[in-house]
């Protein structure tokens, strides 16, 4: 999996490019794969102000909507047009042809809350231990249950 | 997440195979492998296998049992021969909708219904209560487990596993046949709008099965295909499912099922009422719909002309067909009657769509 070292990441999966005062946002590969295919994307208008910590949009999958929430907030400067029609390229290039806006940042302390690729990486492998402990503990109870059936069968 | 939560004989398969689980009926089920859109595709133009052995079964026999069929469900049961299957509808005394189920008469009086698996013990009990001293109800599920290959090239990649000459057997009919050397019950149905089979067998030999269809149709760009792909796929076809498009309110009228409803055939559950529903038309109707404006519309969104609640949407999604967005919802009897636009409330914007007629797909 993929963590560019020249981003930071918010909780929510988001990453940040910051240039000077702006910063492009868009999401992780990691959002992109739990989500699955993605059919449409919701973004703001140009202009907009997004608050930090506040949902600015949505990215929806066949089955579900999930918010994206604002990493720093600032006035969008930027969408990307790309993304309307083909809503698909955030699952094909989450870190690149896949941004979502750009804004104006209001604050750059807001940055300090947001974590480097190493801690990102971290936090995402934590996520997955998570995941895979729950698959573990179901293996272990359906290796269990086949004993149980072969015990069964004696 | 896992804790009590049912398996197919699949499960361990679907793991190794990377399979995304979700929960769905009080089971782990497939959502998706390589992707909904990867899938549906894959079913559309070549062919996929779905794990569906959440699905029930119920057996229906004895001498009361054509009677006790006919009673209990909307469609013309005695209309069935051996070895045919049939759409049909469980309904309450108010004309609500019990379940929408398959039947097969596997004899003159033996019939197995496939019911849905957020049914299976509500629609067990409900048919237990209706049977008389001369019927035997039993729930069969858990000895079943069930396979759907679906798709242009279904028939070219079983053919070659079977003796069964497929090319014989035709659309809502089975055949009991070797399938990779499992004894399976074969039939030429499906909830996806393509040619393909279903095919139950027992439990024990599901895996085996799995992996052979699997290998056999490999070349032929056979995918295994999960829950996400098999609601995409059904709803681009308009047809219902319930908890969504049916229920225990909705009657096969305000639903479009017409056509299953036999008013010629005796008396049956809820005739009277649906007998009045036609007389007056239904108080309101599932009408298809196509959005206009940016957004796709979901399960639940208000549905409105001239800002007036007129009704709600009940299934959604943007088709990988069709890259349009498209939905299933009621509108009120007036509201029916005409087929200007309306507006789909979508988290507080109003987006423009159009009325269509079903199937929004067609094959």
């Amino acid at each position: 999996m993929d963590f560019p070292e020249g981003l930071r990441y918010s909780k929510e999966h988001e990453w940040v490019l910051v240039e000077g005062n702006s910063a492009t946002i868009g999401i992780t590969e990691f959002a992109q794969e739990e989500l699955g295919d993605v059919v449409y994307v919701e973004l703001p208008e140009v202009g907009e102000k997004i608050v930090k910590d506040d949902p600015f949009g949505a990215v929806e999958s066949v089955k579900a909507v999930s918010d994206i929430y604002a990493p720093v907030s600032g006035t969008v400067l930027e969408i990307n047009d790309v993304l309307p029609d083909s809503p698909e390229t955030i699952n094909d290039d989450p870190y690149g042809d896949g941004w979502m806006i750009r804004v104006e940042m209001n604050d750059k302390d807001d940055l300090k809350d947001l974590m480097s690729a190493e801690e990102y990486a971290e936090y995402v492998e934590q996520q997955k231990d998570d995941e895979d402990e729950d698959e573990d503990d179901e293996r272990e109870d359906e290796e269990e249950e086949e004993d149980d059936d072969d015990d069964k069968d004696k | 997440m896992a804790q009590g939560l049912k398996k197919t004989a699949l499960h361990a398969a679907h793991r190794r195979a990377g399979a995304k689980m979700v929960e769905f009926a009080g089971w782990e089920m497939p959502v998706q492998y390589s992707g909904v859109i990867d899938e549906h595709v894959a079913v559309r133009s070549r062919a996929g296998l779905f794990d569906v052995s959440h699905m029930g079964e119920i057996e229906v026999r004895g001498p009361g049992a054509l009677e006790f069929c006919q009673r209990i469900s909307a469609n013309d049961v005695a209309r069935m021969n051996v070895s045919q299957a049939q759409y049909n509808l469980l309904l309450h005394e108010n004309g609500g909708v019990v379940d929408d189920v398959i039947f097969y008469r596997l004899d003159a009086e033996r019939f197995l219904v496939c019911v849905n698996a957020s049914n299976n013990e509500k629609d067990f009990s409900w048919m237990r209560q209706q049977a008389g001293a001369d019927v035997e109800v039993d729930n069969v599920s858990a000895s079943y487990a069930q396979l759907a290959l679906q798709g242009p090239l279904a028939e070219k990649i079983l053919q070659p596993l079977t003796g069964l000459a497929l090319d014989e057997l035709k659309a809502f009919h089975f055949q009991f046949a070797g399938v990779a050397t499992v004894r399976c019950l074969v039939s030429r149905t499906g909830y996806t709008g393509e040619n393909g089979f279903e095919l139950y067998c027992d439990v024990d030999a599901a895996e085996e099965l799995w992996r052979r269809l699997l290998n056999a149709g490999a070349h032929d760009g056979l995918v295994p295909a999960g829950l996400g792909a098999r609601d995409t796929l059904r709803l681009e076809m308009g047809y219902p499912l319930y908890g969504h498009e049916l229920d225990d309110t909705t009657t096969p009228l305000e639903a479009g099922l017409d056509w299953v409803v036999k008013f010629s055939k005796p008396a049956f559950i809820g005739r009277s009422i649906l007998v009045r529903q036609k007389a007056e038309g239904a108080p309101r109707r599932l009408t298809a719909l196509e959005l206009v404006e940016p957004g796709i519309a979901r399960s639940g969104y208000g549905l409105y002309r001239n800002d007036r609640l007129i009704g709600r949407v009940t299934s959604g999604t943007k088709s990988p067909t069709l890259g349009k967005a498209i939905a299933l919802g009621y509108l009120s009897r007036e509201a029916a009657a005409s087929s200007d636009d309306i507006d789909v409330d979508i988290r507080g914007r109003k987006t423009r769509a159009k009325i269509v007629t079903l199937p929004f797909v067609r094959r």
